[in-house]
């Protein structure tokens, strides 16, 4: 199996070792690296990645950038807030910090060429130099129109040996200008398949532990959460959380290392609750306990209140809150395409009146309006659970939608005794 | 200021002792307007003593308060440092994942300052040093968060490290230089940092690998209001730090006022999934209110009390308002000033000893407003004529007949929070809590009235009646043990009687027959066997059924006995305040003072002074007895009074006529004349001042719906 990995020019032992740290990956690490060629050879200018999230994209490109030792510059995007910073760090990877420090204040991409250029007829490249764009290049297609394309055929603009590659989640077709520019070449990362993915997982056996037992561990693991889950880090992570629950029949003398079965019954339901919260990390095991929020008395109110104007229809509101409103059936006001639930639609805005004017109808007591009535309408923006739209212009009429669920709501009014299902125009 | 020189030039004041101004600044504005400075003084003494006391003691409540969740978050960050470096395999394969505690810690989002201010000086003199908070509204982008996390960072550090100032210039400088730059300045600093303290010689590069926690301290950042936060800044810094975290240790903690559901509302899975998250959840509020309550308001050792009213005006804002018991403290704070500032013989609400002495200073004029005290008077209405003539006019034996009467409140206080603990701790768990759950609620009806003539009471006691016996005694236990280490002679017997009446209990046990312990489980039963939720009348009845279908057992004597027994306790120590005299002198009791200073209602005050102008101006022309505005009123006064009748869209120019038409009149044009309610330029430009006034107020605005219009912006309020 090692040995695949093949080109004139690198070290072997490098080779092989690099082989080694990239399992199921060999075909895809043998093909950017033929398309890199011999160290000092040109390299295609640009090489385009795709493949989905955790198919290996940086892994590959970065154990082949560093085992190798090829001079290159990986930058993020997310981490790039303006091109400056880009190109900074381009520079500096290249040339060190007094390259990257002749960049006048907001260079533009042209500064970047001309400092380049000057470098590089300084320090000419012994070895094709890269620039890796690791995680989200639509960054870069949206911060300006022309860094892309010139990105792309950087190799021409500077001319120099670099190549550029880039890692994306989504497919070239949506990154290409429709002026057209430079294609890069593709390659694309497939996902893992289950076998792969045993083989990967298998590697990071315990230490204590032979690699037999905790790959049979991990073929129990994948048996169970293959079908809802096939991102080699979640499982990873899935897989280092369980373990010890694994482990637990032998480390107490119940079972023997090779009592697969025996292991299997103990940890499977055990995997199977676990099922429910894949994707939801830590934070969900605590969670149920404390979905229950304390808020002040007045707050709560004003929190139905919002509720009850942002699921409402504004007309209705006579029916609800009017105490001798005689008799208004649903059907009277009822228009034709209001028959499909508030809900479904979500929370509709409405102004600070009409939510103080409910509030003080819900309310059991007579409530001033005092300045700390308003000032918890505020809290309750900050804490999220209602959302201002539109201006910041406390003047000019505010407008609010409320922002927690219906679950949420009726915990709150149990609280104070309030039964909102009663106010709500969809359950009537 | 006036100098001696003749030329024009520059001269140099220096601010000649400006400190003690500053100081005497605070004394005369208390003292000021005082007749006696000599009792304002003291009174602004005491007060400053006790508020002293106050800040101090929530301090360390605060800080007592907090110690085991700041203690579990501290071991959590310990053990995340420490994790990277001799690991096992678990953690290990997570080692990408930055660390990440969430703090939940309540709405009551004013009082978290206090937490993250110990939070992170705790930090700082445990764990590491480098610890960055940051808040929401100074992060708008990526870049401004970055950035002031970088600042802070690298500041601390600058503000610690004397010793090598040069270097610090050097790297300020050249962090100034590129303030917008990325994590790796950050990194490089962290590790020119960890370097330098980990003492080895520079260039064995390698041998400085084996380092030990201490030397590679986490990198702590504390976003302190994490729903305020743009999600999409959040992500991309999340992102862009798990790039470093092999090179950096950094670790977040979340201060979160309302769910931890809110991280999953906030990150993505592909963001939250960099994060390796713990949950953390500080005291509720209320449980801390109740601290603070326990240690400030109930004990006889802070002399300044509040009435009930006050003690309900505060506890209601806590609880329908705001949550925050910082603000709690504050409403204690100014009831505490205004009761020295507006009450000259609080002199005498100290401690006792202090009290008796500045009793004995107390002039004529202070005698004089002791005669007046309400609660004095009634005592003196008590005494025999002849007593009470001596009182009304002999100056030194009032003084004496006060000293005894200081002794006896200062008594009664000390007696007063034992047995109001005692029977709080027998009602407490009660079904259905007849006298409430909390021991606030208790002292509220106890401040109020006679407890022992509430209804609640009542049914308290026939409550207490059904216990089982095991339950009582613990109660009971419980009592004596509260009332062990008070050192008052009643308390102290008190305590001997209820353990005599324990030790009886006990002796029951020793010679049970069968019979009786047969009994006894009999009459357990009926209350064990009522559902939860009966009401008292049901559960009276059963009481009573089954009192009289028996005679009883000697349980039920002793049990009876031990009842009085409180029961007499509590009549003879929980009156309410207004029974003792001279009480105003701890008591304060303005409750409306404090209501209009923490909860202050602008737009009722706005509105009161729209349509009764006479409410603050007082001018006896703008009296009106049916609350309607005089036409002389001040012309915002009319232009609102005639907006009220509008709806929701205003004609200007209709206005603008019933204005004219009003003021025509006040003027006293004669209504048949010609010129009545014309619009002349004065009164056009008195109008459109008032409108725009009321304008600026928010009662109106502009709208584009319909020309000449205005909008309104208030409902109702005709
Ligand atoms: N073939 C592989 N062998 C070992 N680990 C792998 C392999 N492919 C991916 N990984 C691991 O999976 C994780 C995700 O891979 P990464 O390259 O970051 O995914 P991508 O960049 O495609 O989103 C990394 O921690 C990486 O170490």
């Amino acid at each position: 199996m090692t040995g695949l990995l093949q080109q004139p020019g690198y070290d072997e032992e490098r080779l092989k070792r690099v082989s080694e740290l990239l399992p199921c990956r060999e075909v895809q690490a043998g093909m950017l690296l033929s398309l890199m060629g011999q160290p000092q050879q040109y390299c295609y200018p640009s090489v385009f990645i795709y493949g989905h999230r955790s198919s290996g994209k940086s892994h590959v490109t970065n154990i082949l950038m560093e085992e190798l030792e090829l001079p290159h510059a990986t930058v993020s995007c997310v981490e790039c807030v303006s091109v400056a910073l880009l190109f900074e760090q381009v520079l500096l990877s290249f040339f060190g910090c007094d390259a990257a420090s002749l960049l006048p204040r907001s260079p533009s991409l042209s500064d970047f060429v001309r400092i380049y250029r000057q470098q590089s007829s300084q320090f000419p490249a012994e070895q094709t130099r890269y620039i890796v764009s690791d995680t989200s290049p639509e960054l870069l297609r949206d911060a300006d129109a022309n860094l892309l394309p010139a990105l792309l055929r950087l190799q021409e603009l500077v001319e120099d040996n670099v190549t550029v590659i880039l890692l994306s989640e989504i497919v070239w077709e949506t990154f290409r200008p429709n002026t057209g520019c430079f294609e890069p070449l593709l390659l694309h990362f497939p996902d893992y398949s289950k076998d792969e993915l045993k083989q990967v997982l298998s590697k990071n056996k315990h230490p204590s532990y032979s690699a037999e037992f905790y790959s049979s561990y991990i073929n129990i693991l994948l048996g169970v959460f293959y079908s809802v889950c096939r991102d080699l880090r979640e499982l990873r992570h899935l897989a280092a959380l369980n373990f010890s629950k694994f482990c637990e029949p032998v480390e107490a003398g119940k079972a023997k290392v090779g009592d697969t079965h025996k292991l299997w019954k103990n940890i499977e339901p055990h995997l199977k609750k676990a099922m429910r919260t894949v994707y939801l990390r830590e934070v969900s095991r605590c969670l149920s306990a404390h979905t229950h929020v304390e808020l002040p008395y007045y707050s709560k109110f004003l929190l139905i209140a919002a509720y009850l104007a942002s699921y409402n229809p504004a007309r209705t509101d006579k029916r609800f809150f009017v105490k001798h409103h005689g008799k208004i059936r649903k059907t009277n006001f009822l228009k034709k395409n209001e028959k499909t639930s508030n809900h479904l639609l979500g929370p509709k805005p409405f102004p600070l009146d009409r939510l103080l004017a409910i509030f003080y109808s819900v309310v059991d007591s007579r409530v001033a309006p005092t300045a700390s009535i308003f000032s918890q309408i505020s809290s309750l923006v900050t804490l999220q659970l209602l959302v201002q739209i539109s201006h910041d212009d406390q003047l000019d009429a505010p407008k609010y939608k409320c922002a927690v669920t219906l679950d949420f709501i009726s915990a709150i009014s149990r609280t104070v005794n309030f039964d909102i299902v009663k106010y709500l125009y969809d359950f009537l | 200021m006036a100098t001696s020189s003749v030329s024009k030039g520059c001269f140099v004041f220096k601010p000649s002792a400006k400190k003690k101004k500053k100081t005497l600044d605070l004394e005369s504005y208390f003292t000021d307007g005082c007749e006696d400075a000599r009792s304002s003084e003291l009174r602004f003494e005491l007060c400053q003593d006790l508020w002293d006391q106050i800040k101090t003691e929530t301090e360390i409540l605060q800080d007592e308060l907090n110690r085991k969740v700041l203690d579990s978050l501290l071991e959590f960050t310990k053990k995340c440092s420490s994790i990277r470096h001799h690991s096992d395999w678990t953690s290990q394969m997570r080692a990408s994942e930055i660390p990440t505690a969430a703090l939940i810690l309540g709405v009551n989002v004013t009082d978290h300052d206090m937490t993250f201010q110990s939070l992170s000086e705790l930090l700082q003199t445990s764990v590491t040093p480098h610890v960055a908070s940051v808040q929401a509204k100074e992060c708008g982008a990526l870049k401004h968060l970055m950035k002031k996390v970088l600042e802070r960072l690298m500041d601390t550090v600058v503000a610690v490290g004397d010793d090598d100032d040069d270097e610090v210039e050097e790297e300020t400088e050249q962090h100034h230089r590129s303030v917008h730059c990325s994590l790796t300045t950050l990194c490089d600093w962290y590790s020119k940092k960890t370097k330098k303290s980990s003492s080895g010689t520079p260039g064995k590069k390698r041998s400085s690998l084996v380092v030990n926690e201490q030397q590679e301290p986490p990198v702590v950042i504390v976003f302190k209001d994490l729903e305020a936060f743009n999600p999409r800044v959040l992500q991309d810094f999340i992102l862009v730090c798990s790039r470093y975290v092999q090179r950096l240790p950094l670790m977040f903690i979340f201060g979160i006022a309302t769910a931890p559901s809110t991280i999953q509302h906030m990150l993505p899975h592909s963001v939250s999934s960099l994060l390796c998250i713990e949950l953390f959840q500080s005291l509720s509020c209320s449980q801390h209110l109740t601290t603070v309550i326990e240690k400030l308001i109930l004990t006889h050792s802070f002399p300044f009390k509040l009435n009930g009213k006050v003690m309900q005006v505060l506890v209601g804002i806590f609880l329908y308002h705001d949550f925050s018991v910082k603000n709690f403290i504050k409403g204690l704070q100014l009831a505490l000033l205004e009761h020295f500032y507006s009450q000259p013989l609080s002199v005498l609400c100290c401690r006792k000893e202090k009290a008796l002495l500045n009793l004995k200073h107390l002039r004529h004029d202070d005698l004089e407003r002791v005669r007046q005290l309400p609660s004095f008077r009634r005592f003196v209405e008590k005494q025999e004529i002849e007593e009470q003539e001596k009182l009304r006019t002999d100056d030194s034996h009032l003084k004496n007949v006060c000293q005894k009467l200081m002794k006896d409140l200062h008594k009664y206080h000390k007696c007063y929070y034992p047995i109001l603990r005692c029977l709080h701790t027998l009602t407490s768990s009660l079904p259905r809590y007849p006298l409430g759950k909390q021991i606030r609620e208790l002292h509220l009806i106890c401040l109020e009235k006679n407890v022992w003539e509430a209804e609640e009471y009542q049914s308290a006691v026939n409550l207490l009646k059904m216990l089982a016996k095991d339950e009582l005694i613990s109660l009971l236990q419980k009592c004596a043990e509260i009332l062990q280490p008070i050192r008052s002679t009643q308390m102290k017997s008190a305590c001997v009687q209820l353990e005599e009446l324990l030790s009886k209990f006990q002796q029951l046990d020793a010679p049970a027959t069968d019979q009786s312990t047969a009994s006894e489980e009999n009459f357990t039963s009926p209350v064990k066997n009522l559902p939860k939720k009966t009401d008292l009348f049901q559960l009276q009845k059963t009481l009573l059924e089954s009192r009289r279908s028996r005679k009883k057992s000697p349980f039920e004597a002793l049990r009876n006995e031990a009842l009085d027994f409180i029961d007499t306790l509590v009549k003879s120590h929980l009156s309410p305040p207004e029974s003792q005299p001279l009480y105003e002198v701890c008591y304060y009791s303005s409750s409306a003072a404090v209501r209009r200073h923490l909860n202050a209602a602008p737009r009722t005050s706005i509105q009161a002074a729209l349509s009764s102008p006479y409410h603050y101006l007082q001018n006896e022309s703008l009296k009106s007895d049916d609350g309607t505005v005089s036409n002389s009123a001040p012309d915002i006064c009319i232009a609102y009074k005639l907006h009220l009748e509008c709806g929701r869209l205003i004609n200007l120019y209709d206005w603008l006529e019933a204005y004219s038409t009003v003021i025509s009149a006040a003027e006293g044009t004669d209504p048949d004349s010609d010129g009545f309610g014309k619009v002349d330029e004065v009164k056009h430009a008195r109008f459109i001042r008032a409108v725009a006034e009321l304008e600026f107020l928010g009662f109106i605005k502009s709208t584009k719906q319909k020309t000449d219009h205005v909008a309104r912006l208030t409902w109702g309020g005709c």
